[in-house]
């Protein structure tokens, strides 16, 4: 079978869209829980200690996937809502009022592991520079986002202002990625981009199995609450009755 | 990882409490790590929570109210 006879369209449909999630959970959970445990034996246990910072640096192998994650998330999350907005798609909306959450959760994993990593390294748990502001920033944004789509009911216009905000504040993510390189930051530059990387081997190993972890995590945990809010938002039609056992 | 150890060309930590000191940024490391895992865990249980809400609201709706509007 090829790939062009699968019906994508198929699954824009959340009764449809519910039990492939529901299948595909599981793995990522797996792949996600396989590589936190490989990424953090290479990590902690194979990973030497840095000449500079000492074992401090082991922080990176949390702060630099979940600041990636945080990013990615906002990405996809105004991606779908643009999509919800453009095509009126039910499940894109659900998708971006999912992803929110983890996202908001990535975010203050990185600030907090930022403000423990600061302390040792630079004497401060933070600076009013322009990576940990904008990143600060974009921890508001999801904050924004869930709040604004929480506070109006009619849950379709929700979407739609939601959605507007979500576009909106996209604008922030390469202001994140880029603000070391712009400004004169107290935050260091990018040691890993796509075509290069000033770190060891073990370390960078550990980082982007972390990373990818990471990545398999956010699926995960995404759709289980895409689930839960495609239940929520569809109770009273029969399918989710009879899907949750009710008699109808 | 198990063969690097055997050639014994790495050993970093000689000691548990070595590890868990992490040379002295015990306190950063371990509070970087545990919060993370600490958040994690609430948000898998808060997703549950609220599955586990929904499944109840929607039995406790009893059968048939006939709102199906799909």
């Amino acid at each position: 079978m090829q790939l062009s006879d699968i019906n994508w369209f198929k699954y824009a449909a959340p009764q449809r869209f519910y039990p492939l999630a529901g299948k595909l959970l599981p793995w990522c959970a797996a792949v996600a829980v396989l590589l936190c445990v490989a990424g953090l034996a290479l990590g902690m246990f194979i990973a030497p200690t840095d000449a500079q910072q000492g074992d401090a640096y082991r922080i990176i192998y949390i702060h630099v996937p979940s600041a990636w994650m945080s990013m990615v998330i906002y990405l996809a999350m105004a991606f779908w809502a643009a999509i919800g907005l453009i095509f009126n798609a039910r499940l894109a909306a659900m998708l971006a009022t999912s992803l929110a959450p983890s996202g908001a959760l990535m975010t203050f994993i990185a600030l907090w592991t930022g403000a423990l990593w600061g302390k040792p390294t630079w004497g401060t748990w933070w600076v009013w520079d322009a990576r940990l502001t904008s990143e600060l920033v974009l921890l508001f944004l999801y904050i924004g986002f869930m709040s604004l789509h929480a506070a109006i009911d009619d849950i379709r216009r929700a979407d739609r202002a939601a959605a507007l905000l979500a576009i909106v504040g996209a604008v922030n993510v390469p202001i994140i990625y880029f603000s070391v390189k712009w400004w004169n930051t107290l935050h260091q530059g990018a040691s890993v981009t796509v075509t290069k990387s000033s770190m060891a081997t073990p370390m960078l190993a550990g980082m982007l199995i972390m990373a990818l972890a990471f990545w398999a995590y956010c699926i995960a945990v995404s759709l289980a609450r895409l689930r839960v809010v495609i239940l929520e938002r569809e109770q009273h039609t029969q399918w989710v009755r009879a899907e949750l056992g009710v008699r109808s | 990882m198990g063969a690097r150890r055997a050639r014994g060309a790495i050993v970093i930590w000689n000691s548990a409490s070595e590890f868990f000191a992490m040379g002295g940024y015990g306190l950063y490391v371990w509070g970087s790590f545990g919060v993370t895992a600490a958040v994690i865990a609430a948000e898998i249980w808060l997703v549950a929570a609220r599955r586990k809400a929904i499944g109840n609201l929607v039995a406790d709706a009893g059968p048939d109210e006939s709102k199906d509007t799909p």
